[in-house]
């Protein structure tokens, strides 16, 4: 982890390493905060609280999850976003909920979905949020026997969806 | 208050085979007001008017309950998918954080 710490990283950069240290502290077995992210700043509190709310306690571990969304988004206010679970939707295996939080917006909760077995074909969903500023969209899906697997996506916004 | 609100639309594939997993659209009207937003003119805060639950149903059957925060985009789209064992109604019913509840509903036609 020294080496992560030593050189200055890009912001891009640090995401992507935020997404690995979740799944490499998941495999180890190690405790982590429900977002994967040791370091808690005002931000991180408030999305690890929203994301223990809606998704259960418990350590997610990112892998399975993909989020569908422009890499820029030229308005804020409607931001296409679509998460994939890679997951059975199986009668004793599936995924229950499925939860999409925009780390920076005042309230990182923007959706839960939560599906049925056998009626639900597949977790898939899809929306349109607003983004206040350039951040990381984050989905979360809990299985139904309470595994939480994750997904990240950057995401820059160069019109705010909050302004008037 | 804006109009249109409680109309929405659903979108179904037109040619759906009994068993099949096919892909639902719905469009519902309504502000998705944040709370968080000022009136530029008086400066006063716009209040809150989101919905925050949205159920689906099929053949009499919950199939989806999505919970919503005010950062899904004014007149909300979302889409998930739905096994179609046979024909049916679907209906999608829709409450806002004022209470206020709305439906649509439509038919499933299986070949």
């Amino acid at each position: 982890m020294s080496n992560v710490m030593d050189k200055p990283v890009s912001r891009r950069g640090l995401f992507s390493t935020v997404g690995r240290l979740g799944v490499t502290a998941a495999l180890a077995g190690g405790v982590m905060s429900p977002t994967g992210v040791a370091v808690a700043s005002g931000h991180e509190e408030k999305l690890n609280k929203s994301v223990e709310r809606y998704m259960g306690a418990g350590e997610v571990t990112y892998e399975k999850v993909t989020i569908d969304a422009p890499i820029i988004a030229e308005n804020g206010r409607v931001v296409p976003v679509k998460v994939t679970v890679d997951h059975p939707m199986t009668d004793d295996d599936f995924i229950e909920s499925v939860g999409i939080f925009v780390d920076k917006n005042p309230i990182p909760f923007a959706a839960r979905f939560r599906l049925k077995p056998g009626q639900a074909g597949k977790a898939v969903v899809a929306t349109r949020l607003k983004i206040g500023k350039s951040s990381n969209l984050r989905a979360i899906a809990r299985t139904n026997n309470g595994k939480l697997l994750g997904g990240l996506r950057e995401i820059k916004v160069t019109i705010g969806g909050c302004g008037g | 208050m804006s109009s249109g609100i409680g109309k929405a639309k659903i979108r179904i594939p037109r040619s759906i085979q009994a068993g099949d997993t096919v892909e639902v659209k719905a469009l519902i009207r309504h502000p998705m007001e944040t709370g968080l937003r000022k009136n530029k003119k008086t400066k006063e805060k716009i209040p809150a008017h989101y919905i925050d639950e949205v159920t689906v149903e099929f053949r009499n059957e919950t199939v989806l309950v999505a919970d919503w925060g005010a950062a899904v985009a004014k007149d909300p789209f979302f889409s998930f998918f739905l096994q179609v064992d046979g024909p049916g109604v679907l209906k999608i019913t829709w409450k806002d954080n004022k209470g206020e509840v709305y439906s649509k509903t439509t038919e499933v036609t299986v070949k």
